[in-house]
């Protein structure tokens, strides 16, 4: 019964615990979802078919429209209708590869769903090369109904991966703030914006929400004491812990790539200055900077060595790199007067930040090794930057009609998303990391 | 550690309380001849004295908390600035001496000066702007006589504007300091 060359992955064993995150984030009320619109698309949109899997029509969340549906939306995949085939193939040996090549497909998903004796599903697709004849990948997965959402992101995060050559994001998450009248809440919902989840509601402003390298907690600033201060809360048990909450205002959390400090602008000194603490609240902080400007927004690389950050020791705000350690900053950015809230790609190669010309503030990305800049959008009131884990997507927020949105660009701007929540302003985006992969 | 702290602190305000009865803990200036004062006044079992003695004044009528009076100069409590400024314009001097005073002859009153700036730009920069200019209203203060334990600045940044609008007057009334006592 088990093909040989399909890979088992068992969510219960390896991925238990992200499902245990996954599924808490789940239990609670479903608050409101963010629906996307795509503005542009790749110049080469891969044609690919999706066969809806055998035995799917009956699941309370079916698997191909949300692989279809990521796929579209990353903007690099074309579908091809596969109605109409008799038989519906979801065997490679029941394929009709002229007929797909026919309709313009470069490669076929078929699968199956299987209720097994534990009550979970097994479910088993089959990535094929229409123009070759060959299998690209073939995968099952065993998972819970709660869990068929996650299993078709992480099926389209296969897809995408094997046609692209670039890691798929369909099976992370985001977190950003919704403000509705008086009230702020810290969301988090699927990269697809499906299922979003108030983790954290108050009355008053919360803003830079950040992720930990494993996905677990979120470190963010929260006005609720009448000033701000950095928290770090748990996914998984709610619990937080206020960790930066020194006399004057404390903001601008950035996790270490080990999880374990976070740099912070702390006033307690004097001035907006770089300081590191550790992520547990334990200790002193200990100050990175020394200038006589403001110095904030900081962001580490992926290799944990130094620090970019924001800072207007020269005049107007730029954006500036010193080491991990403290020493001397360097600055980076040299157009314009106005360039603040760098992000690192996570690939180290680049980074994204907001670049304002003639009053208007839109995203950037700079390249380290050739200092070329490039302006992927053209809002005018964009803010908060931040790479999708695979280093192709930027979501940012911006305002449309006067309501604060999400927005994605492809970090070559060809593709552009819109994520509209369906009631309130949506503000400080922030990309989860890729867990467990 | 916490708790410790906590019991620290409810020891010194107790200390405070009932060490220095005639000292105002409340936000109530020198100049307070209210009723209330003087209601308290024969709760206190005075020691027997030879000399002098003193007689309060009749209340006036008019509330006794300067910081609350609206012809009091101290009941102003904003300091606007300039675009991308941090400099505490002439205008407002007046404002922020008054209030550098009233810290000086109250030396246990504590202050808190809130920053903010206009949204236009990044929300943490903007924090830190805000941040600035409550740490220069904070500088003129302790240069007229106010104790640095007594200011504590903080920011806003853009997130709690108190004009909603997005035309210039309204930018203008973001970009402030407000000064806030604790009993505010």
């Amino acid at each position: 019964m088990q093909s040989r060359n399909i890979k088992i992955f068992d969510f219960g064993r390896p991925l238990l615990r992200m499902f245990a995150l996954w599924l808490l984030l789940s239990a609670g009320s479903a608050v409101a979802s963010l629906t996307i619109e795509i503005v542009g698309a790749g110049a080469n949109q891969i044609p690919v078919a999706i066969v809806p899997f055998r035995a799917e029509a009956g699941l309370a969340q079916r698997i191909t429209p949300v692989v279809a549906a990521d796929l579209a939306r990353s903007g690099l995949f074309k579908t091809v209708d596969p109605g109409g085939m008799n038989p519906v193939p979801h065997e490679p040996e029941q394929l009709n590869y002229a007929q797909l090549r026919a309709r313009g497909a470069d490669a076929v998903v078929i699968g199956s769903v299987t209720k097994a004796p534990d009550g979970r599903y097994d479910i088993r697709f089959r990535v094929m090369d229409a123009v070759k004849q060959t299998q690209i990948a073939g995968f099952v997965y065993f998972a819970t109904e709660g869990q068929l959402r996650l299993t078709a992101h992480k099926i389209a995060d296969v897809i995408y991966e094997k046609l692209t050559g670039d890691t798929g994001v369909f099976a992370t998450r985001i977190a950003y703030v919704v403000k509705r009248g008086p009230r702020y809440e810290l969301h988090v919902a699927d990269a697809d914006g499906y299922g979003a989840q108030s983790v954290l509601g108050s009355n008053e402003p919360i803003i830079s929400p950040s992720w930990s390298p494993d996905g677990s907690r979120l470190a963010y600033v929260s006005f609720e004491q009448k000033k701000p201060i950095v928290y770090v809360q748990s996914l998984t048990t709610g619990g937080r812990l206020a960790v930066a909450a020194f006399r004057g205002s404390n903001s601008a959390p950035a996790w270490s790539p080990d999880g374990r400090r976070l740099a912070v602008t702390l006033t307690r000194d004097g001035g907006s200055q770089l300081f590191m603490i550790n992520a547990d609240g334990s200790g002193a902080p200990v100050r990175l900077t020394q200038s006589a400007g403001i110095d904030t927004e900081a962001n580490f690389a992926p290799d944990g060595q130094s620090i970019l950050f924001t800072s207007d020791r020269g005049g107007g705000p730029q954006i500036y790199r010193i080491a991990a350690s403290g020493g001397t900053a360097q600055r980076v950015t040299f157009e314009g007067s106005y360039n603040v809230s760098p992000r690192h790609s996570p690939d180290g190669k680049s980074f994204t930040f907001i670049q304002r010309n003639n009053g208007r503030f839109n995203v950037a990305v700079q390249d380290f090794a050739t200092r070329q800049v490039q302006v992927l959008t053209d809002g005018g009131i964009d803010e908060s930057p931040s790479f999708a884990p695979n280093s192709k997507v930027i979501l940012y927020a911006t305002e449309v009609g006067g309501r604060g949105i999400l927005a994605a660009v492809s970090s070559d701007g060809r593709i552009k998303q819109r994520f509209t929540a369906d009631v309130g302003d949506a503000r400080e985006p922030a990309w989860s990391p890729v867990v467990n992969k | 550690m916490k708790r410790l702290l906590l019991a620290v602190t409810a020891l010194a305000i107790l200390a405070a309380c009932s060490s220095t009865p005639t000292m105002e803990q409340d936000g109530a200036a020198v100049e307070d001849r209210s009723g209330t004062a003087a209601a308290q006044a024969p709760a206190v079992t005075a020691p027997v004295t030879k000399g002098p003695t003193t007689t309060p004044l009749a209340p006036t009528g008019v509330s006794g908390n300067p910081l609350k009076d609206p012809s009091n100069i101290l009941s102003k409590r904003s300091v606007f600035f300039e675009l991308d400024s941090n400099v505490v314009k002439d205008e407002f001097k007046p404002l922020v001496s008054a209030h550098a005073r009233y810290l000086q002859q109250n030396r246990n009153m504590k202050m808190t000066l809130q920053g903010n700036a206009d949204e236009r730009g990044s929300r943490e920069y903007n924090l830190a702007l805000g941040q600035r200019r409550a740490d220069a209203v904070k500088q003129v203060m302790l240069l007229l006589g106010a104790q640095i334990d007594q200011i504590e600045t903080v920011s806003f940044g853009e997130e709690k504007p108190r004009a909603t609008g997005h035309d210039e007057a309204s930018l203008a009334e973001n970009r402030r300091a407000d000064i806030v006592y604790p009993n505010d």
